[in-house]
């Protein structure tokens, strides 16, 4: 209740902060230094799918819609206006005239269609391709019968029409995931493969220069349609970068922002120095961390087993042994997300209670099973964490500590990994809607050969009710489909599918002349950082 | 001498040949699925199952390699699943930082080493040589993360006269190449000592000496050209020890080079670029081998090759 109040708060704060009378004042100008580990793998929108580049894409294109910025409120982009047909099934959007490519060329309604089409091609390879199943053809497409989506029609230079074979009630949030940015025909042509590495779109940034293995340069459009945004004029990200490098640069006034955040190792240090208080923020985040017990393989298959699972597991330890960077859990659902029960109790840490749960299965006696998990820091000592408490009630677990290939590989086969600590690789939402934390992880569609539902859990009535859910399109039914998703991961919790464990939450650490409401530092859409709206103190 | 060449190449080819072959292998032995990995979390089983298609990978172990040999001799290194990006050009755009640092390396190694040796030898059995020989052991046994973050704590962090990882300038450069060299400095010491020592005692520089040369003369113009021999028959072989090196110490100075490629490669499982690197650096040991067993008869020209 306190949370939510908070939450509350902070996201009213959040708000009247970034009013435009406000953000106005803001000067234009500066610059800032981002370091990332890793180089960037690509920042074609169709393709770019990790946490590194996910803002940056959002940084260089446009969408038709978006989500205010450092919430996880829909807010129109490229579209103007839209309208949805009373049945759900279709979608009417007015783009805005004017708005410009990198390139000097309009954005018009064909550039949406040509986006669409490209991204559910085959050859495009795009990891996001099945985000737009909803859309009329799409099957044909995806087969490669087809080269355009039939449900997809230019109605004028600047009205588009999209028309679903099914209500989608998350077809809005489908708008506004990376993968539905609007590219320009001729420079996907004109670069081919290679146009992750110059990409060219309609965002607030465009890409200047991009060295590989050494830096990115992104420089501020100046025909950017949204007045006043973005703030910087340039933003340089290094990469190869170690975490622990990136924080003594930032400690030196070399750099802005450690992209890959705190290292571990340093963090109780730096978050306890009075030094650096104001300018680490911390921010929830649409994650949850879980362990999996594969129901078709036995004893996870008896419910009581699950339950007891559920109740071994000390998760106020294991908060600890991540000093503190996350809160414990009791359900699926991360609690910033819509759908989130704050009344449900979940299952307390009551071992004795576990042990009787175990009895009344007929294994008084405890059994032998194995815990598989991603082999880097901290995830094998939270394993270990997780097995003591096992022990404690009978179970003996034997840690697989596996790259993170092998786990994922090992999860999506029916009968090799009994149980998986998701760290590493749990899901994070791709958008913030309740339905997106049920399909691939928890719902029968899951529960392939290489899927992600690691737990095998199918229920098929669990599945009906969230079609339905899906299918609540029209906005007034808000509350009712939220309330629908409740009772659906409720029900899951009933069969103890999951046990989760804990929520992360984000921690970014900003150099002293950066400015910016606290939420756009830890934007739980844009992650990890809302780059449009950052500004820099020293052109104030 | 052309008998010899052809042997040579053509036993090298058969090496590179084989290298190929068993990294293939082991990388197709592990159990990471390519095509899933490149989907992504939320892909359907269809865009898997295209992407598979597309890529070879549902084709038998000997098709997929024949395919990737056939690749490799016009030059083609594949597409890197994870960083979308011909594997050729990312090594080729980070090639030059990587020769940079073994030049840094090996002009600090010959510096350090020679010195080293060169003193030692002229004070043998004191406490100076017995001190150098320690500190050369150090060097040689001093795993390159230990050492490199050691420079980097006091020189970067603490005194601050280099910057902290990063590449561009020349300040950039000297910690990173002598994290490199040191380890070749050790050998070098001590191969330079027992080399100076033994040059020493011979005939000829005893006439030397009692010609009236001054003992510059004899250490620089007699006795360095013939200890240096077996030093410089090294250097080839040192390519081979900074493969292995550059992976650590490109990784703790976020130098942007094949041995960073290399590492990040390895932590995502980027398939096309960990075989790419590791044939790279096979070709350099190959080369570097090949090259130094050319050059020592041309130094010395007691010695023939057959």
């Amino acid at each position: 209740m306190n949370r939510t109040l908070l939450a509350g708060a902070a996201a009213l704060l959040a708000a009247t902060a970034l009013t435009p009378a406000q953000a106005d004042d803001i000067k234009q100008g500066g610059s800032m230094i981002v370091t990332y580990k890793d180089d960037v793998s690509t920042l074609d929108p169709a393709i770019g799918y990790d946490w590194q580049n996910w803002s940056m894409i959002k940084s260089l294109f446009d969408g038709l819609m978006d989500y205010e910025p450092g919430t996880t409120n829909l807010m129109n982009d490229l579209a103007e206006d839209y309208s949805i047909s009373d049945d759900g099934k279709v979608f009417t959007f007015k783009l805005r005239e004017g708005v410009k490519f990198h390139n000097g060329r309009e954005l018009t309604a064909e550039d949406v269609k040509y986006s669409l089409d490209r991204v559910t091609n085959p050859e495009t390879q795009s990891p996001g391709a099945g985000f737009f199943g909803s859309i009329k053809g799409f099957d044909a497409v995806a087969a490669g019968d087809a080269d355009s989506l039939e449900g997809v029609t230019v109605v004028d230079p600047y009205t588009v029409k999209i028309e679903l074979s099914r209500p989608d009630a998350t077809f809005l949030h489908v708008m506004a995931i990376n993968f539905s940015s609007i590219v320009p025909k001729e420079a996907v042509e004109e670069w081919g493969a290679d146009f992750g590495k110059h990409p060219v779109g309609s965002g607030a940034f465009s890409l200047e220069e991009w060295t590989l293995g050494q830096r990115l340069v992104f420089k501020r459009n100046e025909d950017y349609w949204r007045a006043g945004v973005p703030k910087l004029d340039e933003i340089t990200f290094e990469v190869g970068q170690e975490p622990i490098v990136a924080l003594l640069r930032l400690q030196r006034g070399e750099a802005d922002i450690p992209g890959d955040g705190i290292p571990p190792a340093k963090f109780l240090e730096v978050t306890k120095d009075p030094q650096y208080k104001d300018l680490i923020i911390e921010g929830g985040q649409l994650h949850t961390g879980y362990v999996t017990m594969n129901v078709k393989m036995p004893p996870f298959d008896k419910p009581e087993v699950r339950k007891a699972v559920n109740m071994a597991i000390n998760k106020d330890r294991i908060v600890r042994i991540i000093n503190g960077r996350a809160v414990p859990a009791n359900q699926p659902l991360p609690p910033t997300m819509p759908g989130y029960d704050n009344n449900y109790e979940g299952y307390a840490f009551d071992p004795d209670a576990a042990k009787a749960l175990l009895a009344e299965a007929g294994l008084g006696d405890g059994f032998e099973t194995e815990l598989y998990v991603y082999n880097t820091d901290p995830n094998p000592r939270i394993a270990q964490a997780i097995q003591a408490d096992l022990a404690a009630i009978g179970i003996k677990a034997e840690i697989k500590a596996l790259a993170q290939a092998n786990v994922i590989a090992a999860g999506g086969e029916p009968d090799q990994a009994p149980m998986i600590w998701s760290g590493g690789m749990a899901w994070i939402a791709d958008f913030p809607d309740p339905s997106n934390f049920y399909g691939p992880i928890l719902g029968c569609a899951g529960a392939v050969k290489g899927g992600w539902n690691w737990s095998w859990y199918c229920n098929e009535e669990l599945d009906a009710l969230a079609t339905a859910a899906d299918s609540m399109t029209d906005p007034a039914q808000k509350a009712e489909r939220e309330e629908a998703w409740r009772k659906i991961f409720i029900a899951v919790m009933d069969d103890a599918a999951w046990a989760p464990v804990f929520h992360e939450q984000r921690f970014t650490m900003r150099s002293e002349r950066l400015g910016g409401p606290d939420a756009i530092f830890v934007d739980p859409v844009h992650i990890p950082v809302n780059y449009d709206y950052v500004w820099a103190k020293d052109v104030q | 001498m052309g008998g010899y060449v052809l042997r040579r190449v053509l036993q090298s080819l058969l090496i590179l040949l084989g290298i190929s072959f068993l990294t293939f292998i082991l990388l197709y032995l592990i159990p990471a699925d390519p095509a899933r990995q490149i989907a992504g979390r939320s892909a359907t089983a269809q865009t898997v199952e295209n992407i598979r298609e597309q890529l070879g990978l549902n084709l038998p172990f000997y098709q997929q390699y024949f395919r990737y040999l056939t690749g490799l001799l016009q030059g083609d290194l594949g597409r890197s699943y994870l960083q979308k990006t011909e594997v050729g050009e990312l090594i080729r755009s980070r090639l030059p930082a990587t020769l940079l640092l073994m030049a840094g390396a090996i002009i600090s190694e010959l510096a350090i080493g020679l010195t080293m040796g060169i003193v030692a030898a002229l004070r043998r059995n004191t406490a100076t040589d017995t001190s150098l020989m320690v500190l050369s052991f150090v060097g040689v046994s001093s795993p390159q993360f230990v050492i490199g973050i050691l420079l980097l704590y006091v020189f970067s962090v603490q005194l601050g006269w280099f910057p902290i990882g990063g590449y561009g300038t020349f300040r950039h450069m000297v910690l990173p190449s002598l994290t490199l060299g040191l380890l070749g400095a050790g050998w070098y010491s001590r191969m330079m000592r027992s080399s100076m020592i033994d040059v020493l005692r011979q005939d000829f520089i005893r006439t030397a000496r009692a010609k009236g040369l001054k003992r510059w003369q004899v250490l620089f113009g007699h006795a360095m050209p013939n200890a240096l021999l077996p030093v410089i028959a090294m250097i080839g072989i040192d390519i081979g020890l900074f493969m292995s090196g550059i992976v650590v110490v490109e990784s703790v100075f976020g130098w942007p080079g094949i041995g960073q490629l290399a590492w990040q490669a390895i932590q995502r499982v980027d398939i096309p670029i960990i075989m790419g690197v590791t044939l790279v650096s096979a070709f350099a040991i190959v080369l570097g081998n090949f090259l130094a067993d050319l050059i020592v008869p041309l130094i010395d020209p007691r010695i023939k090759l057959r």
